[in-house]
């Protein structure tokens, strides 16, 4: 027993030295800060965005939004338990599916835009066929990931290591895509292979739960939200944080995080009921979008760039543009 | 125990001799600061919460304090109250407004026949906020003095709205008893003896709001059989309540209905004091399995494993939670209710002791790798963003205005009607010029995959195209029981001798490839030979594709109708 304890303190240690040294590696190559390579990029445009359509049709909580890639369609889920699928350009409602439990946590459409998913607090994941894609990546509160075989309902590959709540994921988007980062409320990022289902990089910093991650455009980088109220850029090939959005004036957690399409907009949600639109290249905050009246609880840009899907607490959907 | 009894309370079962530890607990503290000493819970949070607030919380109780407070340590408590982070920030703010230098004034004003104890107006917190944060403008400090009125720390001192307006409005901040960190969510039965103690109370300023009345009228059907004992408990309160000076009372009504205005908000409002769904589950998953967090690990699993859940239950009378109290009570009691024997605690460590060992040699390993790792300077990867945003900030709608038009903002789908036109004499030179960007850009757009597909046919090396995208048609949509089939396909279709579309790709690749066929044939099989395909397209091929006569006729054609079109505009305008 004492035997075993003692090696566990060593390796406690080891594992620490070489943290340590990882650290002190990295901070090497830390030679210069974005804000400081970015200075001399012009400044913004000033901006005209506005909330262009209101969706309206929940009872409840809006807990998750996707957009579809026709750029036009939107599905989401609520508290009330409906799935609604929107034409959100007409703000009509073209399905309105009935969940088995209520608390459906996220949704998502498939690249082919035939196929919805949803998975909710009875741990089922189920499928809406509107046709069929085959597989499908998942988040969950059991602190795993999982990919699944969706014809025949089986996991292929479980990603396990995180020690808490597995809060978001997103695949990276080069088309290959071989990685995708995950986010967990044990304060960490991950990025994962999904061969070999193992993680090959984790980005700490953050001082609570991590909710969100998206990937930059070029999939070099990504962005996470934290409950600290702060969104952090970490890069991959820098292994390192490389930029902090934060505000002494912000101090409500952060729910959901995406980039325009160039990258140099960050769209961050709060639970302050805003949406803060930070510039990414320069650190600072461009201007805030106020409009939602309780928590932002999803947000995401939709696929050509045009517009911001936001989801809150107030039962509403919003379009941006 | 007194956990337990809490969550049988909100299950609204039978009243048991257990009650009675309620009570106990309501008479026992007789001291200055008791009116919400009714709840367990809220006394320990309150009496092991951070520093500062400590002056002026209630009395310690040994009864109270003693067997839970190392527990809750080991738990994390972020994960108890919701929000905990954000309550955390709220509070240092409000210290810092509070300051006797460079805080707000606060003052006690005359009004009428009576007169209003420390107060400060909306304007003046405001003006502070304006002066002493990092906020753009008025919107930003007013905005985000509301938020924190919202939670309760700064309160209107008559109305329930826990809203502030800029002007001369009288607030008053709250008190760190009632402070939502040191709260779990409060139970309907605490509510139910406020709002009793209210009606027996018989001032007009402590007269219930129309739905306070309604809530009252619902707690009582609800709580029927109880409804003797939580007049007790309120006739109680009352008595401490009387012994206090009459200011103090006076601040302290405000305070104490500000706190409910927070957990129980008038209609309209957002109650701020909830939860994320997703994190509701987590604390609950946190106490039911025995795995620990690694980072507060070595602690919480030295914890006895008997506690953990007892508290699990005191959640669990959270109002939201009820239904699940009912499946965690199913579940889980014989593990949680009975303590453990020695051994079975000690079998258990060892247990967790192995799976440590084994995940320390795996983060080792880890970093290992890790360290060994190639990386970019920092000031490398910043350059790569800012020339990323300068190439793609035209294409970007937030940035640029959209050709012709953004379709949420002037209502006209004209741009996606044009970008789904298969016709490629329409289409416009931003669209082609972003196909020279990477090959993964051109194969995006379907007319530029298009195009790239006539042209590899033209140069009779549509083979390597069609490979790439049986690869990727293998490794994202195929289902797993028709990838072996797939896979054989493929390599008969591409690898093996004679095969009609032979790639061409070097014998190491191919070495590497069969021995993955001969292992197990995966979706990934085709991994190594599919890089190396695409590579060399991209090297050879797109950079042919680029040059082409096709291409360049496009990126022109495309050029000059926009500058005529600029031009048109110009003549227009002069």
């Amino acid at each position: 027993m004492s035997i075993i304890t003692e090696s566990l303190d060593d390796l406690v240690r080891e594992a620490e030295i070489l943290k340590t040294r990882l650290e002190e590696e990295r901070a090497k190559f830390n030679d210069m800060e974005l804000t400081i390579v970015a200075e001399n990029l012009d400044p913004l445009p000033p901006f005209s965005t506005k909330s262009r359509r209101i969706l309206k049709g929940h009872q409840g909580k809006v807990l998750a939004i996707d957009w579809s890639y026709d750029k036009r369609h939107m599905v989401s889920t609520s508290q009330d338990g409906k799935l609604i699928l929107w034409d959100a350009f007409t703000t009509n409602k073209e399905h309105v599916i009935t969940m088995s439990t209520t608390w459906v946590l996220a949704c998502a459409y498939s690249p082919s835009a035939t196929t919805v998913a949803c998975g909710g607090l009875d741990n089922k994941l189920t499928l809406y066929s509107l046709n069929m894609d085959d597989d499908l990546l998942t988040a969950s509160g059991d602190s795993t990931a999982k990919l699944w075989d969706v014809e025949s309902s089986t996991p292929i590959q479980t990603f396990q290591g995180h020690q808490a709540d597995v809060m978001s994921i997103d695949i990276s988007p080069s088309e290959a895509g071989n990685i995708f980062v995950s986010a967990s409320a044990d304060h960490i990022s991950m990025v994962w292979d999904i061969r070999t289902g193992s993680y090959v990089q984790t980005f700490e910093g953050h001082e609570s739960d991590v909710n969100a991650v998206r990937f930059y455009p070029s999939g070099d980088a990504f962005v996470s939200a934290s409950d600290d109220a702060t969104c952090r850029l970490f890069d991959l090939r820098a292994d390192r944080q490389v930029a902090i959005y934060k505000k002494e004036s912000i101090i409500f957690s952060c729910n959901a995080v995406d980039f325009s399409l160039s990258g140099r907009l960050l769209f961050a949600g709060y639970s302050d009921y805003c949406v803060n639109v930070w510039d990414t290249l320069k650190g600072s905050r461009a201007v805030t979008l106020y409009g939602h009246e309780n928590r932002v609880s999803s947000l995401q840009v939709s696929p050509d760039g045009t517009a911001l899907g936001t989801g809150s607490w107030d039962a509403t959907i919003r379009v941006w543009a | 125990m007194a956990a337990r009894t809490r969550a049988s309370l909100a299950d609204n079962d039978s009243i048991g001799d257990q009650l009675a530890v309620d009570m106990v607990c309501v008479i026992a503290p007789p001291t200055t600061y008791t009116i919400m000493a009714v709840d367990i819970d809220e006394q320990i949070a309150l009496n092991e919460s951070i520093g500062t607030n400590a002056s002026s919380g209630p009395p310690t109780n040994d009864f109270l304090v003693h067997p839970s407070t190392d527990l809750m340590e080991g738990i994390n408590r972020d994960y108890e109250i919701p929000n905990f982070c954000t309550y955390k920030k709220i509070e240092l703010l409000l210290e810092r407004m509070q300051d006797e230098n460079t805080g707000l004034p606060i003052k006690s004003v005359k009004s009428f026949m009576s007169k209003i104890p420390s107060v400060f107006t909306g304007g003046d917190l405001i003006q502070w906020i304006l002066k002493t944060l990092d906020v753009d403008d008025t919107t930003d400090a007013l905005h985000l003095a509301n938020l924190m009125s919202s939670c309760g720390y700064i309160l209107p001192i008559e109305d329930h709205v826990l809203t502030v307006k800029n002007d001369g409005t009288f607030y008053r901040f709250q008190t760190p008893y009632f402070w939502p960190s040191n709260h779990g969510e409060p139970d309907n039965i605490d509510y139910a003896v406020y709002l009793c103690k209210r009606t027996m109370q018989n001032k007009t300023r402590l007269e219930l709001a129309d739905y306070e009345a309604e809530n009252l009228a619902r707690l009582q059907k609800l709580f029927a059989r109880k409804w003797e004992l939580i007049y007790m408990q309120a006739e109680a309160q009352i008595k401490v309540d009387k012994k206090r000076d009459k200011v103090e009372r006076n601040v302290l009504d405000s305070q104490e209905r500000a706190f409910w205005d927070v957990y129980r908000p008038a209609p309209g409002c957002a109650n701020m004091s909830e939860q994320d769904v997703k994190k509701l589950m987590r604390r609950k998953a946190s106490f039911l399995s025995s795995q620990p967090l690694l980072g507060n690990q070595r602690k919480s699993s030295t914890a006895s494993s008997s506690t953990a859940p007892a508290s699990a239950l005191a959640f669990a009378a959270n109002k939201n939670l009820i239904t699940m109290t009912v499946g965690l009570l199913a579940t889980g009691p014989a593990a949680t209710t009975n303590a453990p024997s020695q051994s079975q605690t000690g079998s258990l460590r060892e247990c967790d002791e192995t799976a440590l060992i084994d995940q320390l040699c795996h983060e080792i390993e880890f970093l290992k790798h890790r360290i060994d790792r190639r990386c970019l300077r920092t000031s490398k990867v910043c350059e790569n963003y800012v020339s990323y945003y300068e190439q793609y900030a035209e294409f970007d709608p937030f940035l640029t205005t959209c050709e012709p038009s953004n379709p949420w903002i002037v209502d006209s789908i004209e741009l996606w009607d044009l970008e789904k036109l298969g016709n490629v004499k329409e289409i416009s030179s931003r669209r082609v010029k972003r196909w020279s960007f990477s090959i993964n850009e051109l194969l995006k757009d379907p007319i530029g995959r298009d195009l790239f597909w006539k042209f590899l046919d033209k140069e009779y090396s549509s083979e390597n195209l069609r490979f790439y995208e049986a690869c990727i048609q293998l490794r994202f949509h195929t289902p797993q029981q028709d990838v072996l089939k797939r896979v054989h396909d493929i390599y008969n279709e591409f690898l093996s001798p004679g095969a009609y579309y032979s790639i061409n790709i070097d014998q190491r690749v191919m070495n590497l490839t069969k021995n993955n066929m001969t292992h197990l044939p995966s979706r990934y099989t085709f991994d190594e030979a599919q890089d190396h395909i695409f590579n060399l397209m991209n090297r050879d091929t797109y950079a042919r594709f680029l040059r082409s006569e096709a291409y360049k006729e496009l990126i022109l054609g495309g050029k000059k109708k926009v500058s005529n079109d600029f031009d048109d505009k110009k003549q227009k305008k002069t």
